[in-house]
């Protein structure tokens, strides 16, 4: 290479972000609405996902509870808003038959998301997700996505994004007190 | 994707402009995001017969957003990648492609969705001067 340097042409490229498939769009709020009705709720679909001590956890296991099914990554800055009011709801109703499962859709796997639950001090049990289970649960294109599953294991309500601690408290409550 | 051919002459640099378009509503965290758990934007070019000399991010948006107590570095809307390439001056002349991945990571202001990264693509032809 000379001393003298020349500038040439500059190409242009252009990358469009398309951000197609994704729920939510800036602002909204989705799933902010009351579980469903009985006969309008469909079976989870079961799997079998390890937990951080390596025990194979499936979501049948926990029939007969109120699950709270949150997926999230500790990339998303929505969810860490989240994952407090869960350990609170987990703390409050686990002895009424209610338990928080997140699925940590970390690429990195448990070497990102154990340093994470560790400095959260996530008290509930959190699984290491799949791209087969996510689109079990419909896709899962955006994070966080979290789904109230009843005592049969049926999905009650889903919120898609950022939804309100009261939004939770009010679909646990409901389902807590249906037998 | 596939820009137009840039014509480069050995021994030269070359600067080259890589836009990319967010659609409203959306923010990706900056290549120096204000947080250590967020995902930078990052460009990359694979081994080719230009070398990288620089890659020059835009100056990114310091932006509140319901999620975060401080704000975060973003970029939105439309912003330009500029990569400057030297061109050695054995550098096989002719037509030739650079290839490069663009990483990211998109938000809204209530939801995320995973990283990706997509293939950049730079047709080149080399020439002697």
């Amino acid at each position: 290479m000379t001393t003298l340097t020349r500038r040439v042409a500059a190409a242009t490229a252009l990358i469009l972000l398309v951000l197609s498939g994704c729920s939510p769009t800036a602002g909204e709020r989705s799933g902010a609405r009351a579980v469903k009705p009985d006969k309008d709720r469909k079976e989870a679909p079961d799997f079998a996902l390890k937990d951080a001590d390596g025990r194979t956890v499936r979501l049948s296991d926990y029939r007969g509870k109120v699950v709270l099914l949150n997926f999230w990554a500790t990339w998303c800055g929505p969810c860490k808003i989240e994952i407090p009011w869960f350990m609170e709801l987990e703390q409050e109703n686990k002895d009424r038959g209610f338990a928080v499962l997140g699925v940590a859709m970390d690429e990195g796997g448990w070497d990102a998301i154990k340093p994470f639950l560790a400095e959260l001090r996530v008290n509930y049990r959190t699984l290491l997700g799949t791209d087969m289970v996510a689109q079990q649960f419909g896709g899962v294109e955006a994070l966080p996505t979290t789904f109230v599953i009843d005592r049969e294991g049926r999905i009650a309500s889903t919120h898609v994004g950022l939804a309100s601690k009261s939004d939770y408290e009010n679909d646990i409550k409901a389902l807590l007190a249906q037998r | 994707m596939s820009p137009p051919r840039t014509t480069a002459a050995r021994d030269s640099v070359v600067s080259t402009r890589l836009a990319v378009q967010l659609r409203n509503g959306y923010h990706v965290n900056s290549n120096t995001p204000a947080e250590d758990y967020l995902i930078p934007l990052g460009l990359t070019w694979n081994v080719s017969p230009l070398e990288v000399r620089e890659i020059i991010y835009p100056k990114p948006k310091m932006e509140a957003y319901p999620f975060s107590t401080k704000p975060l570095s973003v970029y939105t809307g439309d912003f330009e990648i500029v990569t400057r390439f030297a061109v050695p001056a054995r550098a096989p002349l002719g037509a030739s492609i650079v290839t490069g991945k663009l990483r990211y990571q998109a938000c809204t202001n209530s939801a995320c969705l995973p990283p990706k990264t997509v293939e950049v693509r730079l047709p080149v032809d080399i020439r002697a001067q």
